[in-house]
């Protein structure tokens, strides 16, 4: 019933992309994200494709797994496009009707801010289905460590993250079963109205909620009994090296930023 | 009510690269009155059958009659077939949710959209049903239970839906001697005394040998042996094969004729083993 919901989107083959030292991925991702806000023309437009399609390629991520990510957020896109397309002023008008009036300026306009997100949509699409979400929140503690210096909560942080993702198939499955159980003492989750089925859920959320705090107070048990006491001192499973893969990732970054940047000069 | 499996098989992810086959072409027949223990290793299907016999799975291929009405067709109307054969979950007091122990057991009956009287009647009938004293028990949190009452309340739960088969998935695990105990007396007496048919799955095969009167037993998916339980105790080597021990009373009886005890091979009953013992004690002690 809920196996259809699957955490995260990581895509687990090997590839010099998936090989990547998740902070530097991490780091060139948001390198990609300044990149699409810096490009200013349809020729910068055609570099961040290429870029994109390019490290998909080596990533080997198929380009429909990688489109994937926009489904959700295809209302948001819609309506991006349609504010843009109505609403921008310009002077050749193509279609004027009533009150709607759709220009040139307009439409190229919301093609270029539709796109735009796009681009950003997919390009972090890209760093969740390299990454393994443990090892994206292993670069995210190592990069926010340098704020504990103000007191920010980095290992602390990065562990609640780790915990939570544990956890979220262990709850689903958890939440199944307690549905099924509901449902062979009667309980209806799919028919009635949005009230009688929001009512539906107390019977399964009262449940999950129970079960959740049961195993993080046992969770918390077993951490203390294991002496963990924070991050302090702590030694890690698996160090991050960097490597050659890693410069070279970081040089063909560069000179795609490069690129981006003469071309916002350029034209 | 009797209820017929017919080439049962069911598959986990159908279509995809995790496909995993729980079923394989299982076939049996239980009628009604029946009280039929379903033992296997872990991961040889069990949990997986028992979800299909009120239609909370559907198979993959085959079918499963209910009083020779197919549970999965079009037209059956499987919310009301799921009343009349109760489920009753592994830890089944995860399911608990309400405020007080009754209203809790009176959500079954509550959904079947009864009468208000007819419900308190359910209630009354469930709770005596698991030994709980209504009065003591009733008006509190099913949270401040211990766990053996509160499984309990979970079983009443569903006993409350008055079902004429009652299915239960491991009703003793976790439990200590006493809370285990009381829920095979309760099971025993709904048994004889309510004429339910129950459908139990265990690891435990003391449980097996102190309650049932056939067996299933599972390896694999496969429905590898069907018969009573002196039928079943007796094949030593299939139940190793299939990952199962045999009750500590026949393990002790083989022991004991290893030895060279003069007792029969088919003892599996503390009971028995007792009373065979005594009078060897006692034939001894005459001479």
């Amino acid at each position: 019933m809920l196996n259809n919901i699957t955490l995260g989107q990581y895509y687990p083959v090997d590839s010099p992309v998936h090989r990547l030292d998740p902070r530097v991925k991490l780091l060139l991702t948001i390198v990609f994200i300044v990149a699409v806000f810096l490009a200013k023309s349809w020729i910068g437009y055609l570099l961040l494709t290429a870029f994109i399609v390019f490290s998909a390629r080596m990533a080997h991520v198929p380009l429909n797994m990688l489109f994937r990510g926009l489904k959700p957020l295809r209302l948001i896109l819609i309506i991006t496009f349609l504010l843009n397309l109505f609403f921008t002023a310009g002077d050749t008008v193509w279609v004027s009707f009533w009150v709607i009036r759709i220009t040139k300026e307009g439409f190229l306009m919301a093609l270029f801010y539709s796109l735009r997100l796009m681009f950003l949509v997919v390009g972090t699409s890209l760093l969740t289905l390299t990454t393994s979400p443990v090892a994206l929140s292993d670069a995210l503690e190592i990069l926010l460590s340098p704020l504990k210096v103000i007191r920010f909560p980095a290992h602390e942080l990065a562990m609640m993250m780790t915990i939570a993702l544990r956890f979220v198939p262990t709850l689903l499955e958890e939440a199944d079963k307690i549905m099924k159980a509901q449902m062979a003492r009667g309980a209806d989750f799919e028919t009635g109205n949005l009230v009688t089925r929001a009512r539906a859920m107390v019977p399964l959320l009262v449940p999950l909620f129970v079960s959740a705090f049961r195993r993080a107070s046992d969770l918390a048990m077993a951490m203390e009994s294991r002496c963990y006491h924070g991050g302090e001192g702590r030694t890690r499973l698996r160090v991050l090296k960097l490597t050659g893969n890693d410069a070279a990732a970081c040089g063909i970054t560069a000179v795609f930023l490069a690129l981006i940047i003469l071309e916002g000069i350029l034209f | 009510m009797s209820i017929e499996v017919r080439h049962l098989t069911h598959c986990y992810s159908e279509g995809s690269a995790l496909r995993t086959v729980a079923l394989e072409d299982v076939s049996f027949r239980v009628e009604s009155g029946e009280f039929v223990g379903i033992v296997g290793h872990t991961g040889s299907g069990k949990s997986t059958l028992v979800q299909h016999l009120n239609g909370l799975l559907k198979p993959t291929s085959g079918q499963i009659l209910v009083d020779d009405v197919d549970l999965n067709a079009e037209k059956t109307d499987r919310r009301a077939l799921r009343q009349r054969i109760g489920l009753v979950f592994q830890y089944p007091e995860y399911q608990l949710f309400e405020e007080t122990v009754e209203k809790d057991i009176a959500f079954g009956p509550r959904n079947q959209k009864l009468p208000q009287e007819e419900i308190d009647r359910r209630v009354a009938y469930a709770m005596e049903c698991v030994h709980l004293d209504q009065k003591e028990i009733g008006p509190r949190s099913p949270f401040e239970l211990s766990g053996g009452q509160m499984r309990r309340v979970a079983i009443a739960g569903v006993l409350a839906m008055k079902p004429s088969v009652l299915i239960l998935d491991e009703p003793t695990a976790g439990l200590d001697p006493m809370g285990r105990d009381s829920i095979l007396s309760m099971l025993e007496e709904l048994h004889s005394r309510d004429r339910i048919t129950i459908l139990m799955v265990s690891h435990s095969m003391d449980d097996m040998a102190r309650l049932v009167s056939r067996m299933l037993v599972f390896a694999e998916g496969r429905l590898i042996a069907d018969g009573t339980p002196r039928e079943i105790f007796a094949k030593e080597r299939m139940l190793t094969s299939a990952g199962l021990a045999r009750p500590e009373a026949a393990q002790l009886c083989c022991r004991l004729r290893d030895a060279g005890v003069p007792l029969p091979a088919d003892l599996y009953r503390p009971e028995e083993l007792k009373q065979h013992l005594l009078r060897l004690w006692k034939e001894g002690a005459g001479c």
